[in-house]
């Protein structure tokens, strides 16, 4: 099997727009869940959430204009993807072949304008019908809204910022698989690197749902935490008094090769992608599996293609040394990854740490994978395992190691990334230390 | 384990459009020349340039009767994009003969963990009614929007599963639900070529051996306000209030094209590796034999680029294993935009040369409207429902087009074997499909 390999990563998130200093501050157990300032939310449910601050996309292009002022989402993707195009080493690399360049993104759609659109439903609204007057409706939307704004609602505008800015032209996807969409993202990318259709993969997430409706549509379903006390100790997965996850924004990318095409250039491995495994809950809407059926098949399905038995120890211990869990701080998510881990893991599941960086970011939705896949590979890296924050109530109910609340130094040369989207999609992603 | 090298069938067709459910319905219209294509009925329009649609009339067409009954209470969490989805579905499930849950109570065809999903979609479009009616609860006095009241009480007048109604892969999902497919899953989101790439991914699933069976498409629906004011801001609609021949509204690759118009609908096909369909002596409707996928780098992702196109082809024809002189029939994206019936022009005649205007083309959005992530799907069912008739129906439009061969035309019998299939879509991406006949 053509064997793929990570020359690039970089990722704008709430905790800092750079590799080191988010990784640091992970490291330090910081959170960075804070009152939400981009609306005034003071009334809301929620009130806090993981937001990108400073923060210019503008550092990070050549030529900003040739972007028709991207949304948010993409301004995060652009600058995730400097960051990667940079460290892969491809910025001088004079010989790719653009058309074996391609692209695999895991983006959301862009920002909605809620002042707008609030103000457009209820000027047009009709009391007497019930329901808005669609004549009506069309001269203030004409009147109100930025028509390139809506243009840039598309989820694959991202995707086109990207492709632009670095001249990608082989194959190109943008999925939406909520909570899941860079996982599978960065999977399906490898696949086709695998197929033989390209050389190199930019592929990552980029979402930001930070606004009031984003914020609207998720209190409703009461899956965000309205935690009443410091912000920063609101997202609380494996706790037993977890309430919700907490919103975050953001962007990782990574460079994908096939590790034929990067030793020809010269370029140095970060780390290989060995496994990927995606499956479909099938089960409800609302809803996982109890029995974790969706995420333990894509898990075995990872492992299996990454050749690896979870039942295996090498030197008493297990062969994955760090899974970065889903982990989103919701009764039932956590409840059911971890059953889902043991039921694949078996005896194993007690000897390999989980955490979830979600503790300390919030959750970026479609962006989550790919940040998270960036973690494992740092793990990797630097032998650290980074905490689960906040942990201080553990449930009982959920007895794997957690890695509460303080980093903690391990040999780590093979990692497990989940992600499980709403509605039941299922991805994750096994990363090994790159050996020759 | 199947392999890059194992064939691909579509073994199932399922189609929606504003003809209605199934092929046929649509097939008949295209042999007759018939569009369907009329003013918006689901709103007033006329605070639009753009009036009309390629809509389905809701009553036409009802998903609670279609789900089975454990699944009908979710139908009130389903916007039209997904049950046209479900839809689509329910058809080609039909057509493959396949048993799945939903269907049957003896075991499915295929065990569920070999069956994946991949359905595109587009940005949907909260509906203005229901957003609009929980928003007036929060209007002041003054008309003015209260946002503190909207965070404290009114957004409890949204329904508490609203978000889900509006997430792209609910399609998906839903279908998944419903047929209890517990294989890989995915949504791609790249308007008109969401179909196109969904079928691409269905394919390379399979052949690295994680399905034997694929669900695969897409689905969309562009008729409310919000939806039909987003087109109109990519300057690509072309204005009618309806009262024009709607059989030469839409003028693909004519001098004179000025646009497209919006429709509603997608397809569904049951990719699957032949061996899976020899297995359970399915009837493969044609195989896929090339696919090829490309980005533009054109200066807007409104505009569509010849060198994309060109590059998707020739990775098409490639992977088939054919010359550009095998195929017999091209299904362009044809959409009546001037820019991007060009850049299709120019990106095909890089391939055919002079020979491409006497390879008949087949342009389904004159019939149809744009169903932007269900077009691809639309046409990939045309293409394959051509092989199987050996009939190119019908196209409407321009009387005359330059350097193609797609001007109006009644339909003709042709021996067809290779037809080749080429979305390039909003945003850039571009795909191209080879599919090929079944050899008796």
């Amino acid at each position: 099997m053509t064997r793929v390999v990570i020359t690039g990563m970089g990722w704008i998130t709430p905790l800092g727009n750079d590799l080191e200093s988010v990784w640091k501050r992970m490291c330090n157990s910081e959170s960075a869940i804070a009152p939400i300032d981009r609306f005034d939310a003071s009334s809301f449910p929620t009130k806090f959430a993981g937001q990108v601050r400073d923060y210019d996309w503008t550092a990070h292009v050549k030529d900003a204009s040739i972007h028709h002022d991207p949304a948010m989402n993409s301004q995060f993707a652009l600058g995730a993807a400097r960051q990667a195009w940079d460290q892969s080493g491809l910025c001088d690399y004079g010989e790719l072949n653009l058309d074996r360049a391609g692209i695999y993104l895991g983006a959301g759609e862009g920002v909605l304008d809620f002042s707008a659109h609030s103000m457009i439903d209820t000027h047009s609204w009709d009391v007497e019908d019930g329901k808005v007057d669609a004549v009506a409706w069309a001269k203030f939307a004409r009147e109100q809204l930025d028509e390139w704004g809506e243009v840039e609602q598309e989820p694959n505008m991202p995707l086109w910022h990207v492709a632009k800015e670095y001249g990608l032209q082989g194959p190109a996807f943008n999925c939406l698989t909520a909570c899941a969409a860079s996982t599978q993202a960065i999977g399906e990318a490898v696949s086709v690197l695998r197929s033989g259709d390209a050389d190199v993969m930019f592929s990552g997430g980029t979402h930001t749902m930070l606004h009031a409706l984003g914020i609207t549509g998720f209190n409703r379903l009461t899956a965000l935490s309205t935690f009443d006390g410091d912000p920063r100790k609101a997202s609380k997965p494996f706790s037993k008094d977890r309430g919700g996850f907490v919103m975050g924004e953001g962007s990782g990318m990574l460079v994908l090769e096939t590790l034929e095409h990067a030793q020809k250039r010269g370029a140095t491995p970060i780390a290989e992608i060995v496994g990927f495994g995606s499956s479909a809950d099938a089960y409800r809407i609302t809803d996982l599996h109890p029995e974790g059926r969706g995420p333990a098949a894509a898990i075995r399905s990872a492992l299996n293609q990454a050749g690896i038995n979870p039942n295996e120890t090498k030197n008493g211990k297990p062969l994955v040394q760090y899974i970065s869990a889903h982990g989103t701080s919701t009764q039932e998510n956590d409840s059911i990854e971890t059953k889902a881990i043991k039921l694949v893991f078996g005896e194993n599941a007690k000897d390999v740490p989980v955490s979830s960086i979600k503790s300390m970011m919030g959750h970026l939705i479609a962006a989550a994978g790919s940040v998270e896949l960036i973690t494992c590979v740092m793990s990797i890296q630097t032998n650290t395992l980074v905490p689960t924050i906040n942990l201080d109530n553990p449930d009982p109910e959920l007895d794997l190691d957690y890695v509460p609340n303080v980093s903690r130094k391990a040999q780590v040369d093979c990692c497990l990334s989940n992600s499980f989207g709403f509605g039941g999609q299922n991805n994750t992603l096994v990363v090994k230390r790159f050996e020759s | 384990m199947p392999s890059n090298d194992a064939q691909i069938v579509i073994s199932g067709v399922g189609v929606i459009t504003c003809f209605g459910v199934g092929i046929d319905s649509l097939w008949e219209a295209m042999l007759e020349g018939r569009t369907g294509i009329h003013k918006i009925e689901r709103f007033d329009p006329s605070g639009f340039t753009s009036q009309v649609a390629g809509e389905l009339a809701e009553d036409a067409f009802k998903v609670k009767k279609i789900v089975p009954k454990s699944h009908r209470k979710a139908t009130k969490v389903m916007c039209r994009d997904t049950a046209l989805a479900v839809g689509a579905a329910a058809d080609a499930i039909e057509n493959a003969r396949l048993q799945t849950a939903a269907t049957s109570e003896d075991p499915p065809t295929i065990s569920p963990d070999r069956v994946g999903c991949h359905i595109g979609a587009g940005l949907i479009s909260a509906e203005v009614n229901e957003l609009g009616a929980a928003l007036v609860t929060s209007q002041k006095e003054d008309g003015t929007f209260d946002l503190a009241h909207w965070g404290g009480e009114g957004m409890q007048n949204l329904t508490p599963l609203w978000l889900l109604k509006y997430l792209p892969n609910m399609l998906a999902c839903h279908v998944t639900i419903v047929h209890d497919c517990q294989g890989p899953s995915n949504t791609i989101t790249c308007c008109e070529a969401s179909s196109g790439l969904s079928i691409a991914e269905s394919r390379r699933v399979i052949q690295r051996g994680d399905a034997d069976a694929c669900l695969s498409g897409g689905a969309e629906d562009r008729i409310n306000p919000l939806a039909l004011y987003r087109q109109h801001c990519t300057c690509r609609l072309i204005d009618s209030d309806g009262s024009e021949d709607m059989t030469t509204l839409i003028q693909p690759f004519s001098d004179d094209a000025n646009g497209t118009v919006i429709g509603e609908g997608g397809g569904i096909m049951i990719v699957e590796s032949k061996t899976s369909c020899d297995a359970r002596n399915g009837t493969p409707w044609c195989t896929i034999d090339g696919i090829g996928c490309r980005q533009s780098f054109a200066d807007s992702p409104l505009e569509a680029d010849p060198n994309a196109i060109e590059s998707a082809i020739k990775k098409a024809l490639a992977e088939a294993k054919c010359e550009p002189s095998d195929i017999d029939v091209i299904v362009p994206l044809g959409s009546g935009v001037k820019q991007v019936d060009d850049a299709e022009r120019e990106g095909l005649s890089a391939i055919f040369g002079d020979n491409l205007c006497s390879i008949p083309t087949i342009t389904t959005i004159p019939y149809t409207g744009n169903c932007m992530a269900g077009n691809g799907a639309i046409a990939i069912s045309v293409a394959a429902k051509s092989i199987k008739e050996q009939m190119i129906p019908a196209r409407l439009g321009a009387p005359k087009t330059s350097g193609i061969d797609a001007a109006r035309s009644d339909a003709r019998q042709q021996k067809i074997d290779k037809v080749l299939v080429v979305t390039p879509s909003e945003g850039g991406q571009c795909v191209a499909i080879i599919l090929g006949g079944i050899e008796a």
